[in-house]
């Protein structure tokens, strides 16, 4: 369990003092992908810094399973910190040495036996998939191949804790897939507590399972992924989770409703959410069926898969002649618990 | 004989071949014994520099400052000037002021701060975010030194060490027109005092050929160890 207490950080800048950190408070519980987003500037880094010690909160304090490393310093905070993984944006291998040598490295920090360590390291480049290039240097890798030796490399002393600061940010959509769905059976596997750090809302939706959000050094809002997707309250969460769903957000959403009041100028405009289980359920077909005399089209959709589920919005246009028929096929869709948001009325 | 004009150059029957070889013998020595020293003390100032930098403690703060201004200065005192200056300090630490063991202290003490800056430049072009890598992984200090920043810099300590070793070669044969030995005493000696062009040119081309064998040596090094 990793628990911040009421943590600011405050650096002195040449400008200035730089608030970094404000009042957070966060706990962590063990064996969970927890996220951390936020624009670049909000402090995120600052943050998960403090978990290994590589920086200090100005006040409160930060503590690991009850050890509070905010208070640690020389040989203390050298062991804490071999138990703790990191992979960075831009990896940081040492191009001096091979993909297994670069994997072998913590180990030889932690004064491990050269036989045991290349075992080790032989093992986890099989684990991160790139047995065969254990002979390569960084230079002769893609970025997705590099992260993986950064992953290897942060799991090489079997940590209980990953952190993992931007590390896909550098990568291509298809490289970032794979990237995360690495560290996902890594948490799996080795049920190991992961804190992610991003600005992307898909690295949330697609590995995470609590989220936190960070705007200027502040937590502004946190929970469970799918709940902060579903219902997001402050305005830059709408912004994010509008990022990776494209079209549920406040501002855009008056833009699409204009666009759809001229284009489907009668019959009922409709905005469906769906979630969980529900999104596998044929529920419109069955309302059609029920309703044969509604007649549909489908304007938009669109649906994400999330940790907990999927997660999924559909706009339609009903017409009918009778009103009667239209109310029906609204209620049944509540009844099947769907949310159901009626835009515009014939 | 006329010794003057151009042919004289090449009157190679007026050099003497045995003192040839044992004075360019003496300019390599001078060079290979004081290259070691340099490399050794240069490395340690430059680290000294490196990790005194930008340090919040007042001791380090302090050394950083003794030890850049001992390197601001030796880098700007003339070499010829540094030899007679260091005459008496020669004196007493080598027992003599004439032959190529009194040139090794000049040598030294000026090439080794040359050296020192530039190995202090090569640590500070090593990505910070690996060193930092390192310490997320609770590496010490010294292991920091020793794991990172001495092998991701190799290439650059390499060549810093070429073209370090160059530079002393011309310092030797300066050493050696007053009286240190080697090439260059017996191109002034035997060839300029002696009015005999022949062995200046001779000794000028084994002087070129040290110095192109040394970067040629210092290149391959630094293709073989820089996997970037
Ligand atoms: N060592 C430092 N000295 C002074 N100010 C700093 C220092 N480190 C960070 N800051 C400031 O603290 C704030 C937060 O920085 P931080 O690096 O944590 O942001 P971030 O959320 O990680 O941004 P990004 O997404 O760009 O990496 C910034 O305003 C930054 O300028
Ligand atoms: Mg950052």
């Amino acid at each position: 369990m990793i628990e911040f207490k009421d943590v600011s950080k405050t650096f002195n800048a040449k400008e200035g003092q730089v608030h970094a950190v404000e009042d957070v408070n966060l706990n962590i519980p063990d064996g969970k992908i927890y996220g951390i987003v936020g624009y670049s500037g909000a402090g995120k880094s600052t943050l998960i810094r403090m978990l290994n010690g590589l920086e200090f909160p100005t006040t409160g304090s930060v503590t690991i399973n009850g050890t509070e490393i905010s208070g640690l310093s020389g040989k203390a905070l050298r062991n804490q910190r071999l138990k703790i993984g990191m992979i960075f944006q831009h990896f940081n291998l040492l191009w001096s040495r091979t993909v297994i040598e670069n994997i072998e490295f913590p180990l030889e920090i932690a004064k491990v036996p050269k036989k045991q360590r290349v075992e080790k390291a032989q093992h986890l480049a099989e684990l991160v998939g790139l047995a065969g290039r254990e002979n390569a240097y960084p230079s002769e890798l893609s970025g997705g191949q590099k992260q993986r030796v950064g992953i290897a490399r942060a799991l090489a002393n079997d940590p209980e804790i990953l952190l993992s600061d931007e590390a896909t940010s550098a990568l291509d959509p298809q490289t970032t897939d794979e990237v995360l769905d690495l560290l996902l059976s890594i948490n799996k596997q080795l049920n190991l507590t992961v804190v992610v750090i991003t600005h992307e809302m898909h690295v949330i939706r697609k590995i995470c399972d609590q989220v936190a959000v960070l705007d200027a050094g502040k937590i502004v809002e946190q929970g469970p992924v799918l709940d902060v997707f579903k219902r997001p309250q402050q305005t830059i969460t709408k912004r994010f989770v509008n990022q990776e769903t494209g079209s549920s957000n406040l501002d855009d959403t008056t833009v699409v409703v204009s666009e759809l009041l001229t284009k489907y100028s009668n019959g009922v405009i409709v905005k469906l959410t769906f979630h969980g289980d529900q999104a596998k359920l044929p529920i419109v077909s069955e309302m059609l069926r029920q309703f044969p005399d509604v007649d549909l089209s489908i304007i938009e959709g669109s649906i994400h898969q999330t940790q907990e589920g999927a997660l999924g919005s559909l706009y339609i246009q009903l017409i009918a002649e009778q009103q009667d028929n239209i109310n029906g096929a609204l209620e049944y869709l509540k009844t099947m618990r769907v949310e159901v948001e009626v835009i515009k009325r014939g | 004989m006329d010794n003057n004009g151009f042919a004289s150059y090449f009157r190679f029957s007026n050099v003497d071949w045995n003192n040839m070889w044992s004075a360019t013998w003496e300019t390599v020595w001078m060079t290979l014994v004081s290259i070691i020293v340099v490399a050794i003390l240069g490395a340690l100032l430059g680290l000294l520099l490196f990790e005194t930098n930008g340090s919040s403690s007042w001791g380090a703060r302090i050394l950083n400052w003794v030890v850049a201004a001992f390197v601001n200065i030796f880098r700007s005192i003339p070499f010829i000037i540094l030899i007679v200056l260091l005459l008496p300090a020669t004196q007493a630490i080598m027992g003599t002021i004439i032959g190529p063991k009194a040139a090794l202290p000049s040598l030294i003490i000026s090439a080794a701060p040359f050296y020192a800056r530039l190995v202090e430049i090569a640590f500070h072009e090593i990505d910070h975010g690996v060193i930092e890598a390192a310490q997320s992984m609770g590496a010490t200090r010294t292991q920091i030194i020793g794991k990172v920043l001495l092998p991701e810099s190799m290439p650059a300590l390499v060549s810093g060490i070429t073209v370090t070793s160059i530079s002393l070669i011309g310092y030797t044969a300066m050493a050696g027109a007053i009286g240190a030995g080697g090439l260059g005493n017996l191109a002034y000696l035997d060839g300029f005092q002696a009015n005999n062009n022949a062995v200046t040119l001779v000794a000028t081309v084994i002087i070129v050929l040290i110095v192109f064998i040394c970067q040629f040596i210092g290149d391959i090094l630094v293709k073989r160890i820089d996997k970037r």
